[in-house]
């Protein structure tokens, strides 16, 4: 099964993408881990994910810590602290 | 009450819709804030959000601030898109029997907001454009309401 992965602000220009669709290696099975895997992607995951310990995260539109199991997670979002308001 | 928009909004529209028809309503409070130019370094802020998130960080801080306050009423009206030095950004409304209420539960949105919503500010000026980086005074301003309970 497919993971929508999605990336916001910085994140999305560094990537150069908005939105993909993944089928997540067995092994990945934090934020952490799903960072880390990004990073090898190639250098433009490697540079939007540089500095991984600044970057949010979201499972199924739900504020997660970098810890957290993604589980069976549909929608998977990386982004920058956020800054509305 | 939650809205997400790209338009602007009407204070005055707006809270008349939240005092309609009732007249129980003592106090209300209105934050709006707007975009600053910063000294003519911003000319143009545009502002990007995460569809249905958004909606749904907004709905849980507004459900948060109804149970620590009696409200009788409450508007979280955010606008998304590219805007200019002046325009409107965000309209939060709180509507309570005493001023007490509506002032702390405004705050508190309003914290919430800031580090919570997923919104993301970039300004462009003569000097180019950047994405606005958060702030450690915004972050300090909701970790204060998590030391208190409700009042």
């Amino acid at each position: 099964m497919s993971t929508r992965l999605l990336y916001f602000a910085w994140v999305k220009e560094k990537t150069g993408i908005a939105a993909e669709d993944v089928e997540l290696p067995r092994e990945v099975t934090t934020i952490a881990e799903l960072m880390a895997w990004l990073k090898t992607r190639g250098p433009e995951f490697d540079h939007a994910f540089a500095r991984s310990e600044v970057i949010r995260a979201a499972i199924d539109q739900t504020h997660v810590r970098h810890d957290a199991a993604i589980g069976a997670a549909r929608e998977i979002a990386f982004f920058p602290p956020v800054t509305g308001g | 009450m939650i809205r997400v928009q790209a338009e602007d909004f009407d204070i005055g529209a707006e809270i008349a819709k939240l005092k309609s028809g009732r007249s129980d309503v003592g106090a209300i409070v209105a934050f709006v804030g707007t975009v600053r130019d910063q000294a003519g370094a911003v000319e143009e802020m545009t502002l990007e959000h995460y569809p249905g998130m958004t909606e749904a960080e907004l709905q849980r801080i507004e459900a948060e601030a109804c149970s620590r306050w009696k409200l009788q009423g409450c508007l979280i009206l955010h606008r998304y898109g590219t805007l200019r030095p002046s325009d409107n950004i965000v309209l939060v409304l709180t509507a309570s029997e005493h001023r007490e209420a509506a002032f702390r539960a405004a705050e508190f949105l309003m914290d919430y907001l800031k580090t919570s919503a997923p919104f993301w500010k970039r300004e462009s000026g003569p000097q180019g454009s950047r994405w606005v980086e958060a702030s450690a005074s915004d972050t300090a301003a909701t970790t204060r309401w998590k030391k208190h309970a409700a009042e």
